[in-house]
């Protein structure tokens, strides 16, 4: 039985990665001439969605548990307001106000972890009500777009280029092109290295599947099911506040309409990754493949210029009604083995 | 004491307290501006239309009046929340203008086809919205979140394709008829009542109400009992569906325009208020309509009340949050116990001194 489980996931997983080697590839055969062949719009993909990468660990978490949430964007949007009116109103430390927007988080998720977790109350209502009010907030805090430029740590972490020493080209120009990397991208891929580890070897991240794939059976065994779904929670809220860091870092302000859907994509991450909406099954891998798939459609979808931005949304939610309805069919032909 | 204990007992008791308590806080506000104590509830004619903010909050309220209709029955039936009809308004509005307006025109002052062409598509293809959701929870046991998360993003992304990505002004009068005045009174007060009464006067005349609280309830069992209970479902989604194409249209009328990006945005959210602000349980099961229908005509009142007192619109969510919180904190089974558990303190501390 165990074994069929294992199975299904690693097969979702398997369709999700040449998922997107098909697309990267068609995307290089098909758009050659603008540059899709340069290992730069690769990198590009990661740089732009470094902070959705972040949002997608914490929400795989989440999902784990068998819960969602929703206040992921909205989080983002006051981190980055409290980023950008922190240094350009109050005159903090940027290094002060990172501390402070994470300390934020952990509140947030606190909060939001006890009313799921010890109140009862369904997640996805208690994330509505987390989405309304943060929001909210950002618009109490201020309501004009507001640009970071006098930190001086800021704006040269936010320009430092990391080069990459090899895969240099010469354009047409006749300047070499060489590659690079943001800062984001490396704390991106941090926060995903950590978060598989812990999934895969220490006991809260296996607790987080034993919960999700069937929570009486996970008390019974003498799990503490309540503060493993509040972990679950401030997990989320603690890495979304490290993808608001980054998130501000690509975009150097903060507005309202900040990271609005931003959330949407975060969850069809997780799902075309693998991530059984029901909980128990997924792994962090499957949502980085999830962002990147959702960075390659978008960039498909500009690279052909004259397509209305609209087509990404429309393509993903294709995408993710296939994936959910896969998951659908795996899980009734469980049922069908089983009885 | 029993008296009390009987009054927050009763069913409509949470909608109804809190549409009170708006209420007092506009009197209140109005004396402490001065006004006339009772200038909330005053209509007055004014410009040949009904005027005053009693008005306003019953003709903004309408579409998530009708929403909340459809969104009490998903809820009932299947135990989840119908997270597309925000997306599914702005569908069913972009529709309908662009054939009113033809592709790609975006400001006409004459029907392309006409007006009730528009008005079925639009209805039509709220229903295959909510055909489509409706299929993903009942036939395919997704969970009706998820499921409509798919069209929640879908939905409101093809409205702006129907539209080419721009606004398309329809300034003929018969089509803005549905979001302003017949006469003095405001036509969505109108439409929403109709609808209001159609479904009161089904859920009473027949039996579909019991059906779709069993099913809530439990779906085994009442598929057991002889219930088709995909079908109930997936006809609460229809219905769902349904309204949000009713409203979407109400929403298009009101500003004659699609304005794709900001019809029905956050829509779903105060649906899903309403519904909660009615006393219903989000879990199914039994719900009450007038709960509901009481419900959104409150989330309305603490908009315009958020107004009023200089909130701006970008603000209001902070305190719909709070109330969101307070509400389900206080319905929720952790809190509804040890409340219990203070008054049957209380009552053996009695019948111990009585003893």
């Amino acid at each position: 039985m165990k074994k069929l489980k294992i199975s299904n996931s690693n097969l979702l997983l398997l369709i999700t990665i040449v998922l997107f080697a098909v697309m990267y590839l068609g995307g290089c055969i098909v758009y050659a001439d603008k540059g899709f062949t340069h290992l730069q719009t690769f990198l590009n993909i990661l740089i732009n969605n470094a902070g959705l990468l972040c949002v997608a660990c914490g929400m795989t978490c989440v999902m784990l548990t068998g819960g969602i949430d929703i206040s992921v964007g909205s989080l983002i949007a006051m981190d980055c307001m409290i980023m950008a009116v922190g240094i350009e109103e109050w005159g903090m430390k940027s290094q002060v106000l990172i501390l402070l927007v994470l300390l934020i988080g952990l509140v947030f998720g606190l909060v939001q972890g006890i009313c799921v977790a010890y109140l009862g109350i369904q997640p996805f209502i208690t994330t509505m009500a987390g989405m309304f009010f943060a929001r909210g907030m950002t618009a109490v805090i201020n309501t004009q777009q507001v640009s970071i430029v006098s930190d001086a740590f800021f704006v040269k972490l936010s320009n430092t280029k990391i080069k990459l020493p090899f895969g240099s080209y010469v354009n047409s120009k006749g300047i070499e092109q060489i590659p690079y990397i943001r800062v984001t991208v490396i704390v991106a891929l941090l926060v995903v290295a950590v978060t598989w580890f812990v999934l895969k070897y220490v006991r809260f991240g296996r607790s987080l599947y034993a919960v999700g794939g069937n929570q009486m059976s996970a008390e019974l065994m003498g799990l503490n099911v309540k503060r493993t779904k509040l972990g679950a929670y401030i997990v989320s809220a603690l890495l979304t506040s490290i993808g608001g860091i980054c998130y501000c870092l690509n975009t150097m302000s903060g507005t309202v309409n900040q990271a609005v859907g931003l959330e949407m994509d975060a969850i069809s991450s997780a799902v075309i990754g693998g991530t059984l909406l029901t909980g128990g099954v997924g792994n962090v891998i499957g949502s980085l493949f999830g962002v990147l798939i959702n960075g390659t459609i978008s960039t498909l979808v500009k690279s052909h210029g004259k397509l209305i931005s609209s087509w990404s949304n429309i393509v993903t939610a294709i995408l993710l009604c296939f994936f959910i309805i896969l998951q659908a069919v795996f899980a009734k032909m469980k049922e069908r083995k089983k009885s | 004491m029993k008296n009390r204990k009987k009054l927050t007992q009763m069913k409509l008791f949470l909608p109804i307290f809190s549409m009170l308590l708006v209420m007092a806080v506009n009197v209140v506000y109005d004396i402490a501006c001065g006004n006339p104590p009772l200038s909330f509830f005053t209509i007055t004619i004014k410009n040949e239309i009904l005027y005053g903010r009693l008005v306003d909050v019953l003709n903004r309220g309408s579409e998530v009046a009708i929403l909340a209709i459809g969104m009490t029955f998903v809820v009932s039936s299947s135990a989840g929340t119908d997270i597309s009809v925000g997306s599914v308004m702005s569908l069913s509005g972009g529709l309908c203008c662009m054939l009113l307006a033809g592709y790609g025109v975006t400001n006409v002052s004459e029907y392309a086809s006409p007006l009730w062409v528009g008005l079925l598509a639009g209805i039509a293809i709220a229903c295959v919205c909510g055909l489509f959701n409706g299929f993903l929870v009942a036939y395919m046991n997704i969970q009706p979140m998820v499921a409509t998360l798919i069209l929640w993003s879908a939905g409101r992304a093809v409205g702006l394709l129907l539209c080419n990505s721009q606004i398309v002004y329809v300034r003929v009068k018969s089509f803005q008829i549905f979001g302003s005045y017949i006469g003095i009174f405001p036509t969505p007060i109108l439409i929403a009542a109709i609808c209001i009464a159609i479904a009161a006067l089904v859920l009473k005349f027949t039996a579909l109400g019991t059906y779709i609280q069993s099913v809530g309830i439990n779906k085994k069992a009442s598929r057991l009992a002889g219930f088709n209970s995909s079908k109930i479902i997936l006809m609460c989604f229809v219905i769902s569906g349904l309204c949000a194409g009713i409203a979407g249209l109400v929403a298009t009328s009101r500003i004659y325009s699609a304005d794709t990006n900001n019809i029905g945005l956050n829509m779903e959210l105060d649906a899903i208020l309403a519904v909660a602000l009615g006393g219903n349980s989000l879990g199914g099961g039994k719900f009450s309509l007038a709960g509901s229908i009481i419900g959104a005509y409150t989330i309305q009142a603490i908009t315009t009340t958020l107004y009023a007192l200089g909130v701006s619109s970008a603000q209001a969510p902070v305190f719909k949050a709070i109330v969101v919180i307070l509400i389900v904190v206080i319905q929720s089974q952790p809190v509804k116990a040890y409340f219990k558990k203070l008054s049957a303190g209380k009552q053996t501390a009695k019948g111990g001194a009585q003893v």
